[in-house]
This record gives structure tokens, sequence and C-alpha cells, in this order.
């Protein structure tokens, strides 16, 4: 059974999105996207400073599978990608709420988080997946 | 799991990567029954096999328990399978292994062209087959079969011996040591249990894969297909030119050709930074472009690398076309990776 931590928003697409007391965004994939798609090999967030728009896509990721596009929970500046993440894409396998978050933003409009799936409507979203 | 030309198969069990280097440094087990095993036998098999395949199985004459990889062509030298060939001596004839993809053009084609020649053929669905790869793959034999298993491992590559109700070949798809043992499918489980029992790693379609690859060896779909030549894979090895009087099915259409030189050839490609190069994308050289033919992350290299199919006149400037952009790569001699070492 994969992790769904209660204190985050998630979207239709599998990605997660954290509320940072500083105002920022941190966005990654959740443990359940990247138990689907295997081992990560190749991980490349956005540059700084690149203007979002919510459902945007914004990082690639890249499995021993295939390629996947990531795509924004909301809209706004990027402030940094996780450059870690170039050399030690298996922290997104590993750590995908942590160490393995893929990039950072200044939200335009923060309350468009209120529009993504809180942690037990993920869940069910997951399980109707199988 | 996925379906792979019909057959549910693990992509991996848990990491294909974890798997990959299990078989480079210890031993993995592949579960390979999707792949069609067929005997051939009487008077006329030979000659038979030295009609329908580019290699040639006299090479096998008087060698009981020896192997032969070769391709299967169409009459303009496209490759409809590549395979190996097993000679079991006179009276048993030839085992051939072919791909579980190409099944239902290939059997029926054997099957046919043996009941026109009078001969025994039989697809053997019955039987089940697993691969132990790796440098532990000798420990993990002697393991299950104790001192049985000395003729197993007293084999050379491509040779094949039969122990109780199993058909041992030094054969296998990593680039590492190993076994293929061809068995009956309800003793199958079992043998696999004391495989793993014994410390084998199971490894799914994935690992297979990315092994394979590393070990620069093609696979069928993917570096050759019915358009492709055997020349323009990368396999002019494969194809046995003498004795010249042998008339193998796409002889003519090779020869011409080998007489013009084949416009495309296949080549190793490691490519700059992580991104992987993924099959179906375009390389650039300096005489024209080509295609990627199989390619992704190389776990035992560390970095993406490719095979490429590209102009046979390119002599360097490659770069691959990812996500529109140009990434360098040099080109290498596959394999990329042999017997756990690393060679690019």
């Amino acid at each position: 059974m994969s992790q769904v931590p209660e204190d985050l928003k998630y979207t239709r697409n599998h990605e997660w999105a954290r509320a940072e007391a500083d105002g920022t965004v941190t966005v990654g994939i959740t443990d359940h996207a990247q138990e689907t798609l295997g081992d990560l090999v190749f991980v490349e967030p956005p540059e700084e400073g690149t203007e979002l728009r919510a459902e945007e896509a914004c990082a690639v990721v890249e499995s021993v599978k295939a390629a996947s596009d990531v795509y924004s929970p909301i809209g706004g500046e990027v402030i940094q990608g996780n450059e870690a993440l170039g050399d030690s894409p298996e922290l997104v396998n590993s750590d995908p709420y942590g160490e393995g978050w893929i990039l950072q933003i200044r939200p335009a409009d923060p309350s468009e988080l209120d529009n993504l799936l809180d942690a037990a409507a993920y869940q069910e979203l997951v399980a109707d997946e199988g | 799991m996925v379906d792979f030309a019909g057959w549910a198969m693990p992509l991996h069990y848990g990491s294909q990567i974890a798997e990959h280097e299990a078989v480079r440094s210890h031993a993995g087990l592949f579960d390979v029954s999707h792949m069609a095993v067929t005997d051939l036998a009487g008077e006329g098999a030979r000659a038979m096999l030295r009609e329908l395949l580019a290699n040639d199985v006299a090479k096998l004459d008087g060698r009981p328990g020896r192997a032969l990889y070769s391709c299967l062509l169409n009459e303009q030298g496209g490759v409809i399978d590549d395979l190996i060939v097993y000679a079991r001596g006179e009276e048993r004839g030839y085992r051939i292994i072919s791909n579980a993809a190409t099944r239902e053009r290939v059997l029926p084609y054997l099957l046919d062209e043996a009941q026109r020649r009078g001969l025994d053929a039989a697809a053997r669905d019955e039987l089940a087959m697993i691969a132990v790869q790796g440098p532990q793959a000798p420990a993990l034999l002697e393991a299950v079969y104790g001192a049985a298993a000395e003729p197993a491992l007293a084999l050379r590559p491509f040779q094949s011996t039969e122990l109780e109700a199993a058909f041992i070949g030094r054969t296998g798809y990593t680039g590492e040591d190993g076994f293929e043992i061809v068995l009956p499918a309800e003793r199958s489980a079992e043998l696999w249990h004391r495989l793993h029992e014994a410390g084998g790693t199971p490894c799914g379609l994935g690992a297979r894969d990315s092994l394979r690859l590393e070990a620069g060896l093609n696979l069928n779909g993917h570096e050759m297909d019915e358009q492709t030549s055997p020349l323009a894979a990368g396999l002019d090895w494969t194809v046995a030119w003498e004795p010249a009087e042998r008339d193998f099915v796409g002889r003519q259409a090779l020869e011409a050709q080998r007489r013009q030189g084949p416009q495309q050839r296949l080549i190793g490609l490691v490519v700059e930074g992580r991104a992987p190069a993924r099959e179906g994308y375009t390389v650039r050289t300096d005489a024209g472009e080509g295609v990627i033919t199989s390619g992704g992350y190389a776990p035992s290299v560390g970095a993406p690398v490719a095979l490429a199919r590209v102009p046979a006149a390119a002599s360097g400037g490659y770069r691959v076309v990812i996500r529109n952009r140009e990434v360098p790569a040099r080109a290498v001699q596959p394999p990329f990776v042999r017997h756990g070492k690393v060679r690019v």
C-alpha cells in the first residue's frame, strides 16, 4: 500500500503539493506514481524563473520504462528545481515526499490549492485505479 | 505484469535496476517459458535447416550438443526471426528455440515445411524454460542438482546437455555466464523455487531488456524485422556465405546487398548526460539521419546507451534528438558490458 500523507494536496495526475510556512509550494510525484513508474533514471525539473499555469507540463521524469510529464498543480513562478535529482534521480523512488521533491513554486494565487484533492480523495482515486 | 506476445509477464519483481545488478554481480532467474521450442528430426532435417537458415547447420555435424545462432530470412533478405538451433545427435535431430513474438509466423512455417518433407516436427508447448544468468549461475546449478550438475558445469558457451528431464544449454541473453534450462512445465515451478532458495534473484522482462542492450544483443522487432537485412543489423557474422552453392532462403537478396554495400549499419552509442535516448529517437550524423532501435539507461555503464541504425557512410558527429534538443553521443563497438566489465 502506497503512502498518502494527510498534510498534502494531490492531483489526479499523481503529483503532490505542500504549502510551506513561507508561502511557497513544494511539488513532487506521489509514492503511488513512483511505484508505478519503476526505478527513475532521469529527472528534468524546470528552470528557475519559469512561469507556470496550473496543469501545465513542468518537468520530465524518466524511469527504466518510459518518460512521463509532471504537471504543475498550481500556477506560479518556479523558485527552484531539485538539483540533487540530477545525480540521484532514485531519491524520487526512495523518498518521494521528502528528498525526492521536484520543484518549488511561488504561487500566483494560493487559493488554487483548494481545487486539489485531499489525502482521502486521492487515496480513493488510487484505490479505484486498482 | 505486462502482456508480452500474449503472455502475462512481470516487468520486474520489485526493482529492475536491482535485478539487473544481481545478474551482473551474482545470479538472476528468468522465466522465459514464452520462448517457442520446436523439435525437428528425420532424414532431411539437416537439409531443411540448411535451406531455411542463413547460418549453416553443417557447422554442427558430428558435434551433438552444439548450438548455432541464426537468422531465418524471407526471400527479400529481411529477418523473420532469430533463433538458436541445438544439434541433438542423428536420432533426435535438432531443437530450435525461437521468439514468442514471431511464433504465429515462424512455427507454422517450420512445421509445414517439415511436413512437406515428411519429417518429424513438433512444437513443444508442454516445456517451460528458465534462464539462470550471472557469475554465480554454475554454483546455483550445483546447489540444486548436486554432483549430477557436473556435465552441465563442464559445458562451454553454446553447448548443451541433458540432465534428468531437463535440457540445459550454456546460453543466455545477458552478456554473463549462464544456462538456459528447458524442462516439463509441471516441474518448472519446483526448479524455480530451488534456484531461488539457492540465491538466485527473480528477474523480469525489464532487466532482461537492459541486460541484453548492454550486452549488445539484438532483439527481433527492434534491431531487425522483415524489412531489415542481417547486414543492416550487425549480424553479418551469422550469415554463412560458404559453401557458395548452399542456396538458402534470402541468399540472392543478401548477395545483391553485399555487392552494392549495405545502405545502413548498426552501431552502439553512449549518450552524454543522463536523459535516456529511447527507441525511435532520431540520430543525426555526418552522413544523414538514423534512428535508435533500442535505448535506455544502462545501469552497469551508469549512462544512457543505445543501439542505432545509421547510414553506412556515417563516420561521426553523432547527436541524438531528445525532446527537440541535440545531445552528443559517442559511437562504440558493442557490447557495452560483458562478463561484468564495462567495455566502453
